[in-house]
This record gives structure tokens, sequence and C-alpha cells, in this order.
């Protein structure tokens, strides 16, 4: 177990190395830069004499090779760099961003694993009942609906037609403000773990020893929860684990529609603005934090199914 | 008897219906944030962007103001200022009244800090170049110096600025970026300065929830009594239009600003469109040449495209009446505007004509590029495509993102773009773009010669009578125009909704967001009235 931890992590050494080199590559060959950018938005002619200044402090005046290893370099030393725009060194920028990021994704999971699992449990139990039927077809609406367009929806019919909740926006923090982003965010991942779950059940239902128990005489209270359910929750939980990687970049949308405060709008804003260090940070992070979690739901395997074993 | 009866009667009905509405103190406003996404820092000499200074123009105060309306810099952290004759020499006795929000009162040694901080090298900061009118503030910007040559203090209320050459210093001191900071906090705070800045403004900084909000609130020592009104404003950061829209109607936002799409919607709107505040803002949308191209090399090629373009039309079918027609380079609210000037009209028999002259009549084909801006960008070309195919010009639309297009420009790899460009509050700072000495990266991007124009902006520049130099500057202008520099289209309409309960909003040429928040205020009937 722990020889494969080990070999696990060390695996995201390459990964890392991959990423960050071609994120790197990318974002340097891209035309214009920060301090052209500043000077798009309110073009009112910029000092010559600024730019080049700016250029040569974010080391831009060096070659591309050059820089690259300027960053290795500093990265390897858990340094992220400097923000080009917001002048603060981007590790805190980051960091910062990482809690709302990680509220929202998680009250969204905790709607989808909520919501999703008994959908699909309890329509495979009743296949063809316009429950399994309603929720399915909700399911289908809900992996299609673009996040951009319900989440406009929502913000209609809860903050102005029903004055209910906040249009947008951080306040405190609470979960007024929580609710209209994180279900937006969490619909799409409820209708996949919904389907899931219901394609999962109806598979084991069909299995020899779910024929065995029922043989033996057991409840179908017992059957469904103990056997049907615990093994179905492989399947759903692998999904879930590797959703919730890709669930935390996918935050950028709801949270730039929501001027949610997390790493997501963070991101947007710096690719738009060429703030280099800043996009980079964001990225290794998100990479980071998609690893660590498909490592966590491989390990956790373990304890859903013992009879997986680690080498 | 009866009569007087009737009067009284009559009165009594029509009194209670109209009550005096007086000055409201008390209360928060929730302000709109509009432009891309979260503000960069609130450190105002390190500042580049709109979005901050929308804020920061709430926290702090420069030596001079800019007066909407009047469209001139006042006197505003000064009580006099004497000037010598030969306009060098400009002493200013400081007002007495002025603290900052830490406690402490506003001296001379303030000022020199802030300016010096302003040209050091160590700031970077992109407000240098207004504080580079100053003698010896380019030293200090070489790092030859520490401090400014220019900038002495004869007591703690009365400074002196010795300028390098006779300008007209207000233009260029009442810029948000050249803010008068204190020397003590800022020397404290170090890099924390930008996310937790102290001013002299009517509003001091409360929280700023990175990517979502900026809480600013009263400053009971602001030097002007009874000032302001309101007890907070929270500035709503909210980049998608559509989000803006949402919370404008459900209430959360006292005062939005509208795009395009909505500004139809918003006029027919009975309950919104009584309160809609609009101006021609200080931004001219046109179509660039470059000149170093050989179609455009020719005079009456660009008179041809301003001739055969029907911006009127563009303008009432694309941008739903959203924009002002533009005649020349400087916008209608700028000083060096003129009034007698006339646009071209449009005259697609006039710019065929124009075409054959030039030896054109076969016309020719050209890249035009730009981004997907709804209100300038490629959509202009789409719409102008058939008008300009009918003088056979044909164009190769390219459309890109804003930082590729701005680099596109400044590297003059284009033949023709279309673009928003700044051109206020300073007519002779907007004029000067366009001078012969200017570079593609100082924003020349069309790579503009003209001796004619250089001559009469540098006239204008030394010219210290105001009239005569306004009159210079519109002579420069109508260089502009005559010569086709440019297709004119429009100047941005900027439009701003707002709910009935708010009042002294005021419609701000130079970005309608940047609002003076010292003279808003709203009534009883705000959701807000008695928030604090």
């Amino acid at each position: 177990m722990l020889a494969y931890f080990i070999r696990r992590v060390l695996q995201f050494v390459p990964t890392i190395l991959g990423v960050t080199l071609i994120v790197f590559v990318l974002l340097n060959v891209l035309p214009g830069n920060a301090a052209l950018t500043a000077l798009a938005e309110s073009d009112r002619g910029l000092d010559t004499r600024y730019v080049e200044q700016m250029k040569k402090l974010w080391g831009l005046d060096k070659p591309l090779h050059e820089r690259y290893f300027d960053y290795m370099l500093k990265l390897t030393q858990g340094d992220l760099g400097r923000s080009f725009l917001r002048r603060d060194p981007v590790g805190g920028l980051v960091l910062e961003r990482v809690g709302p990021s990680l509220r929202l994704a998680v009250a969204a999971m905790l709607i989808a694993l909520g919501l999703g699992i008994p959908l699909g449990f309890f329509s495979a139990l009743r296949q063809g009942s316009w429950l399994d039927t309603a929720s399915m077809v909700g399911a289908v609406s809900g992996v299609s609906m673009p996040q951009f367009w319900l989440g406009l929806l929502l913000m209609y019919a809860l903050a102005v037609a029903v004055p209910l909740l906040p249009t947008s926006g951080y306040g405190d923090g609470s979960l007024r403000h929580m609710l209209m982003p994180a279900f937006t965010l969490g619909v799409t991942y409820m209708a996949l773990l919904a389907r899931t779950t219901r394609a999962a059940v109806m598979e084991i239902k069909l299995a020899d020893f779910i024929r065995t128990a029922r043989a033996k005489g057991l409840a179908e209270v017992v059957i469904n929860r103990k056997h049907i359910l615990r093994n179905a929750l492989i399947l759903v939980l692998t999904t879930a684990g590797l959703q919730f990687g890709a669930l935390i970049g996918n935050t950028v949308i709801v949270e730039k529609l929501f001027s949610w405060p997390g790493i997501g709008s963070l991101l947007v804003d710096s690719i738009f603005q060429r703030d280099i260090p800043v996009t980079q940070g964001c990225v290794l992070l998100l990479i980071l934090a998609f690893l660590v979690i498909n490592l966590a739901v491989d390990l956790l395997y373990a304890v859903i199914d013992p009879r997986i074993e680690y080498r | 008897m009866k009569r007087v009866l009737w009067v009284l009667l009559a009165l009594m009905l029509i009194l209670p219906v109209a009550p005096a509405l007086a000055d409201r103190a008390g209360g928060t406003l929730n302000y709109v944030v509009p432009y891309g996404g979260d503000l960069l820092g609130l450190d105002a000499h390190k500042s580049t962007r709109v979005q901050d200074f929308l804020v920061l123009t709430s926290i702090n105060r420069s030596l001079y103001s800019w007066e909407p309306g009047v469209n001139k810099p006042k006197l505003e952290l000064a009580a006099k200022v004497d000037v010598s004759a030969d306009g060098k020499v400009w002493t200013f006795k400081l007002r007495d009244d002025v603290k900052f929000h830490h406690g402490r009162k506003m001296t001379a040694d303030d000022v020199i800090f802030s300016y010096n901080r302003v040209a050091s090298p160590t700031t970077k900061s992109p407000s240098a170049l207004y504080v580079r009118i100053i003698k010896g503030a380019k030293d200090v910007e070489d790092g030859k110096a520490q401090s400014i040559a220019g900038l002495r203090k004869i007591d703690d209320s009365t400074l002196q600025i010795t300028l390098e050459n006779p300008v007209d210093l207000p233009y260029f001191l009442f810029y948000p970026g050249t803010a008068i900071l204190p020397k003590d906090d800022v020397e404290k705070k170090g890099d924390g300065f930008s996310s937790d800045p102290v001013g002299c403004g009517p509003f001091q900084f409360v929280k700023w929830v990175k990517g979502s909000e900026v809480t600013v609130k009263k400053f009971p020592g602001y030097f002007v009594p009874n000032r302001p009104f309101l007890d907070k404003i929270v500035f709503k950061i909210i980049s998608e239009s559509q989000a803006r829209d949402n919370a404008f109607r459900a209430k959360e936002l006292d005062a939005t600003i509208v795009e395009p799409v909505q500004y139809p919607v918003y006029q027919k709107d009975p309950a919104i469109s009584k309160n809609i505040i609009e101006v021609a803002e200080m931004f001219t949308r046109a179509i660039g040449f470059n000149f170093d191209k050989e179609p455009f090399k020719k005079k009456e090629v660009r008179q041809a495209i301003n001739h055969a373009i029907d911006r009127n039309l563009i303008i009432e079918k694309l941008l739903h009446g959203k924009a002002v027609p533009a005649v020349s380079w400087l916008p209608s609210t700028s000083a060096g505007f003129n009034p007698n000037a006339k646009p071209y009209d449009y005259n697609p028999a006039k710019a065929a004509e124009l075409m054959k002259k030039a030896g054109y009549e076969k016309g020719f084909t050209v890249d035009a590029v730009s981004t997907g801006n709804a209100s300038w960008g490629t959509v202009i070309f789409e719409a102008a495509m058939p008008m300009l195919k009918r003088i056979n010009i044909t164009l190769n639309i390219q459309q890109m993102e804003g930082a590729a297009l701005v680099d596109r420009m400044q590297k003059g790899e284009f033949d023709m773009f279309s673009y928003s460009m700044g051109t206020g509050p300073e007519p002779y700072q907007a004029l000067a773009r366009w001078k012969g000495d200017a570079s593609r990266v100082a924003g020349n991007y069309i790579n503009y010669k003209n001796p004619a124009f250089d001559k009469v902006m540098e006239q204008a520049a030394a010219e210290r009578n105001e009239a005569k130099k306004v009159a210079l500057l519109q002579q420069a202008d109508g260089i502009l125009l005559e010569d086709a520099a440019l297709m004119f289209f429009n100047y941005n309409k900027a439009v701003m909704a707002y709910h009935p309960w708010v009042h002294g909003l005021k419609p701000a040429a130079v970005d309608m967001v940047y609002q003076d928040y010292v003279d808003i205020w709203v009534e009883e009937s705000s959701p807000r009235a008695k928030e604090k």
C-alpha cells in the first residue's frame, strides 16, 4: 500500500513537468502581453517608456528557454513568481481563492451525490415507472444544459421574479449566496451520477449473487442496501471522484457568472490579462487537485471493496 | 371667500404630492463595477485600469479633480494657486482641513512624497508620464536623483512646483493615478497598501472580497462639510452583462451600466426609461488605415471610405442607437470639439468619384482586423462590407481577441482595424497620439505623420491663453478630419440606468462609471436607505 502510494506520488512529477511546459509555451507564444492588455482597456495611449520598463521587469525581454528555466528553478523552491499586474506573489493570490472554489465544488458535489444517487437507485429498482422516466428525462436535460444558461435562468427565477436569493456575489460566503452557483454547477454531475447509478444497479440486479441472496430468503431491503447499493457504489464513486477533479476546473463559468471569488474566475481574468504567472499558478493548482483527488479515489476503493489490493 | 377656500383646498391637495426633495444623508449605494473581472489593486500610483480607479476615486483625492459638465479640472486639495509670469512656477496654498483616513492632516510633504513615488523607478507607475512635467522628474525616473528637483516645500501648507516647460498643470495632476497618499501609511504597509489603502477622499476603505465586491464607508473627517451623503458604498464586481441586468432588476444594484442589447429594452420599459442618463463618452470608435500601405497613402482613398460608409444606418440598426455619430477625432463632450465642423456625409457617388481620382477605380482587397466586441468589433466591418463593395473595396475580415489585436496594431500588421480609443478628458493629450514623433506603441497605430498637424500641435502646447489654445486644438482636429486620417465612426454613448430613489448621478463623459460619489444620495424608499 505504502509503496503504491509513493509510486503514484512520484508519477505526479512528470505529469506536472509536462503540463507546466505546455502551459508555459502556449501562454508565451500567444500574441499580446499584459502591459498591452492594460493599455487596450482604457486606450488613452500608453507611455512607451512604461511598456519597456514593465517588459524588463517581467523578464519578457529574455528568450523563451531562459524564462522557462527561471520559472522552473523558482518552482522547485516553491516560488510561483510574482503577478505581472497585481504585483503580489502568485502563491498568496492563488491560495486565497482556493477556499471559495473548494466550498463551491464540495457543495455542488454534495448536491450531485445527495440527489443523483437516490434518483438513479430508485429509478433502476422501478425500471419503466414514471419516476424512472421522469428522472432520466431530467438527467438528459441536466447533462446537456449549458451551465451559463441554467445559471441565468435560475438567477431570473429565484432572484428577480421571486426574490429569494441574491443574484450573485460572495457576500459573507453564506449558504444563501452559495445555493444558486452550487446548484448550477452540481446539476450536470447530479444527472451524470443518476445515470451511472442507474446503469450500475441494473447490471448488479441481474447478477448471480443477488439471485442467491434472494434464494436465501433475505429481505428486499437488505438485498438492496447491502448487496446492490454497496456494489454499485464502486462504480459511482469512481465516476464521482474523477468528476470532482474536473468539477473544480469547471467552476470557471459558474464563478464568472455569479461573481464568485474562486480560482476559476481568477484563471479567466488572468488569461485575458496575459498575467502569465497567475495563469500558470492557477493551472498548476488545478492539476494538483485533479491528481490528488484521483489518487484519493483509488485509495478509497480498498475501503469500499476489501477484495481490491494495491501492489 | 369661497374662491379662497378652493385655492386653499387645491394647495392642500398639491403640496403632499410634491414634497420638496431634500438631499438625504445616510444609506448604502450598491454600485456596479462592470469591466473585465476583479480589481488588480487599490494602490492608485500603481494602477492602470478603469476598473480600479472606479473604486479609487471614492477613496482618494488628487491636487485637482475633473469637473463633469464643465469638463475642466478644478482645484481640489489647495485653496489657492499663484502662477508665475512665465507659467513655470506654481505656488499652491494647500487646504489646511484635509485629513487622511487614519486621522493625520495632509501636508506639503505628502504631496511631495506622492509625486516622488509616482516618478520613482521602483514604483513603476503607469502615471509617471503625468508627473514628468515637473522639473527634475525625469532624473528620478532615470534613477539619477532621489527626489524631484522641481518640488519645494515652503511650509507645511505651501508647496512650490516648478515645471520643465510652461504647460497647463491642472490637466496633468488631476488624474486619479496622481492621488495624494499618506507618506507614513504607505511606507508602513509596503506592498500591503494595495489591499488596505488609505486616502483623503470622502470614503474610507473597509474590505475587498476578491473577485466579488469592495466596500467603503463614509469618512467623517472629509474636508467638505456635510459630505458625503451616503454611509456606505458597495462596489459589486459583475462582469457578465446578463448578470448585471438581473442584479439591477432584483434591485441589488442601485445603478448599472447599459449594454447595446439591453438599451432598446430599457428604453421601452416605462419603469426604467425615466431613470436613464446618457452622455457621449470620451471614446472614439474609428476605423484606422495603415499609412505604410499603398492604397491608404492616398488621401482620396481615405476620404472615399469616409463617404462610402453610412454610419448613421449602422448606428441605428446594429448598435440600437447606442452611439453618437462622430464628426472628427475629438468627441462632442471634449473641450476641443468644434461644433461647426461638418462630418463626411454618406455619399456613394462621391466616394466612387474619389476612388477614380486616386486611380483605384477597380478597387482593392484589404485585411480588416478587430475583436468580437458588439459595438466596434468585426461586426462593423461586416455591416460596412456591402457599402465598401460598391466602391470595389473587398474586406478580408479577421477577428481576434483584444490583446492580440493591440499587438497587431502596435506592430503595424494590418491594413484596416476597427477600435475604440480613449479621447479624453484632456484634448491636447487625446490629439498628441497622432503626432509624427509618436510611436505605434504610444497609440499612433496608423503611423500618421503630417507636418502641418505637428506644427499646430506645437503651437497649442506653447499657448497659455485658454481660448486661443482651444482654437488651435480645434484646428488640429480639423486637419485630421480633412485629411481623413481615420474613418470617424462614432463616440460611445454611455448609458446608465438607476432606480428612482437614487439622486446625484451625473453624465460623466470621461467614463460614465467615474461618478463623484460625494453628491450621490438615496431616498427613504431605497431598500438600503437605513443600511450602515
